[in-house]
């Protein structure tokens, strides 16, 4: 569960900035905080500095400007390897020329645990992940999800009280990434452990962490948990980059509160919920979820706005049906249907209306 | 015919036979003049040819008195100890620094690598006679020539080219967050140099460690410059005993480095084998 981090944070960034070439800053005024025993994601596109905020963190990379606490402690002088942060690799990094079990026992060797404590720690964290068969095997004998339980088993070993987490799961198929992303949130919450993930791929995102920061442009451009992230987007690359989304542009004609008018560019007025536009006159991107667009009349609010929509295509995909329409002069409008018995299949060619609650069409930064 | 297909004409037939021809033609060239002093050196006269016993194949054609000279002769004996003392420990040399250069200019931000390490790979490609040359100078200058340590530095330059090469090649292909998973987990970096990064350059590190070795062990131009009478290694030696006695203990031994050298280079395809297979172990 979110919990309120803005004062104590375990790890918190304080306006950190980094720059490589001393010109272009990769990363702008980075303030996070993330509390103990959180499962953070940084999730962006690629370039967004989301990798490099892990690396400052590790200890790989340092911060051209500002400090980053772990514990109340800056750690901007600490080489890595006395941060006693674990880490688990995009590909994963096991020694190749040790076996599983060398490779666990590794940072408990560096420090200098005795022999029977090492094997008792490496047999415990090999049962952890259920590769408890696996000691003697060198990683190129095992497939690649259990080469990801073992680095995901040596990251714990040492018992640190951070992991961070590269992309951990870029390379297997869907299936297991699946199955895994449900075993590291699990045992994430279990051990206690705070977790800094890093991804591109937002659905890993939205069904791991208690916050996602979404990363754009070297900011942070909206921290929030899962279900707030989609639902609430503050601005439209949120919007755009969290899940599908329709977008229509347009000029806010009236504010009143929490409800506004939107004027699209072709002149349609459509009722919208203001979130980051404050007057009469402003550009705007109005969003809209395609799960979240109504074209059956009768359960229609009263009095919204409705447009008019022409039917271009009907994807049947099972559980849900996919109709791409022409709304505003935009062809790539889409709206999702669950497919129950009463669910109407549009055809191609049908001239129909649509509609949405005000609180669903957010209007956001153009 | 097993390599032909059926549809070849006849130019493509004989063009198969005849490039066949020219392969073992070249073959014969690079081997003949090195197998041939193999017999030779049994050799019961003191003649560098092949008497009419040797052709018959008759025992008393042959003999091991030219071995028994190599080690018996104190000229022969000091000269292999010489070079025996300093190959090694220009090996030693060459490998610590060309593996510490190697590494270093493996890293991203080190400025001007190219141009180090064409410094560095100079004494691979400038002429041996002017390398000799200019240490002759510059190691009078500094007090070095004539002096064991004077010829194990000047061969230490020679090898450190091939440990740098071998060794680049080898860190090619090494995955930097192997280093930094080490880092990680707690290892400072000079246990993470000796547990993970060592092993796995292993095979690179060795190969040049031969080549630099061979270096030293056959090198007879730089020694003639850099050493005195005190530093006359196996090839210098061998290369006054043409000039001025003509001896057949030449050939044994030519046949004894020559056994060396396929022993080191047998050596050298294990590891090659070796390292390959490390390389198709390694994740990625």
């Amino acid at each position: 569960m979110p919990k309120d981090t803005t004062q104590d944070g375990f790890v918190v960034f304080d306006r950190v900035q980094k720059s490589y070439d001393g010109e272009i800053l990769v990363v702008k005024d980075l303030n996070l905080s993330i509390g103990k025993g959180e499962f953070l994601t940084m999730l962006g596109p690629s370039g967004s500095g989301k990798t490099t905020c892990l690396m400052m963190l590790a200890g790989f990379e340092t911060a051209t400007h500002g400090e980053i606490l772990l514990d109340g402690n800056p750690i901007n002088n600490i080489p890595p390897h006395k941060r006693g942060i674990g880490m688990v690799f995009q590909n994963y990094a096991l020694f190749p020329h040790m076996t599983v079990a060398e490779n666990l026992a590794f940072p408990l060797e560096v420090r200098k645990l005795d022999k029977s404590v090492r094997e008792e720690k490496v047999k415990r964290a090999l049962d952890m992940v259920q590769m408890g068969d696996f000691g003697g095997r060198r990683p190129a004998q095992l497939s690649g999800g259990q080469q990801q339980r073992v680095a995901l088993a040596r990251a714990l070993v040492f018992e640190p009280e951070l992991v961070l987490m590269d992309e951990p799961l870029g390379a297997l198929d869907k299936q297991l990434r699946e199955h895994m992303q449900f075993e590291i949130t699990n045992l994430a919450h279990d051990l206690g452990i705070t977790t800094v993930y890093v991804t591109h791929d937002q659905t890993e995102a939205l069904t791991m962490s208690d916050r996602v920061a979404v990363f754009d442009d070297g900011r942070i451009q909206q921290l929030a948990p899962p279900d707030k992230l989609y639902e609430e987007p503050e601005n439209s690359f949120v919007a755009q980059f969290i899940g599908e989304n329709n977008t229509l542009s347009g000029v806010v004609e009236t504010i009143d509160g929490d409800a506004c008018t939107v004027k699209l560019d072709s002149g349609e007025i459509i009722d919208a919920k203001p979130v980051n536009v404050s007057a009469p006159g402003d550009r705007t991107l109005v969003s809209i979820r395609p799960e979240r667009v109504e074209f059956n009349k009768e359960r229609l609010m009263e009095g919204v706005h409705t447009l008019k929509a022409e039917v271009l295509e009907f994807i049947y995909m099972g559980d849900i049906f996919r109709t791409r329409l022409r709304v505003a002069g935009h062809d790539d409008f889409v709206v999702k249907t669950r497919n129950a018995p009463d669910q109407a299949r549009l055809k191609p060619g049908e001239q129909i209306e649509i509609g949405w609650l005000p609180q669903d069409c957010r209007a956001l930064d153009a | 015919m097993s390599g032909l297909p059926p549809y070849a004409s006849t130019g493509q037939k004989a063009w198969y036979y005849s490039f066949r021809v020219i392969c073992g033609l070249i073959f014969f060239f690079l081997i003949a003049p090195i197998v041939v002093i193999i017999p030779l050196s049994f050799n019961a006269q003191d003649f560098f040819t092949f008497t009419p016993e040797m052709l018959a194949l008759k025992p008393e054609g042959y003999s091991l008195k030219h071995y028994e000279d190599f080690m018996t002769s104190h000229d022969w004996q000091s000269s292999l100890w010489n070079s025996v003392r300093i190959a090694p420990m220009a090996t030693f040399l060459s490998v610590s620094f060309g593996t510490l250069a190697a590494i270093g200019l493996s890293q991203p931000h080190v400025p001007f690598r190219r141009a180090i390490m064409a410094i560095l790979i100079s004494p691979m490609i400038v002429p041996l006679i002017i390398s000799a040359a200019g240490m002759y100078f510059f190691y009078s200058r500094i007090g070095l020539q004539g002096t064991y340590w004077g010829v194990v530095l000047a061969h230490a330059a020679l090898g450190i080219p091939f440990v740098i090469i071998t060794v680049t090649a080898t860190l090619v292909g090494f995955d930097r967050s192997l280093t930094r998973a080490a880092a990680n987990m707690g290892a400072d970096p000079v246990t993470t140099f000796f547990r993970v990064q060592m092993p796995l350059i292993l095979p690179g590190v060795i190969s040049g460690a031969l080549f630099a070795f061979i270096t030293s062990f056959d090198e007879v131009v730089v020694v003639l410059f850099v050493g005195s009478a005190g530093q006359k290694t196996l090839p210098w030696q061998m290369f006054t005993g043409l000039r001025e006695q003509i001896s057949p203990t030449i050939l044994a031994v030519a046949t004894i480095l020559v056994v060396l050298s396929i022993m080191l280079l047998t050596t050298l395809e294990l590891l090659r084998r070796r390292s390959e297979r490390l390389r198709g172990l390694s994740p990625g």
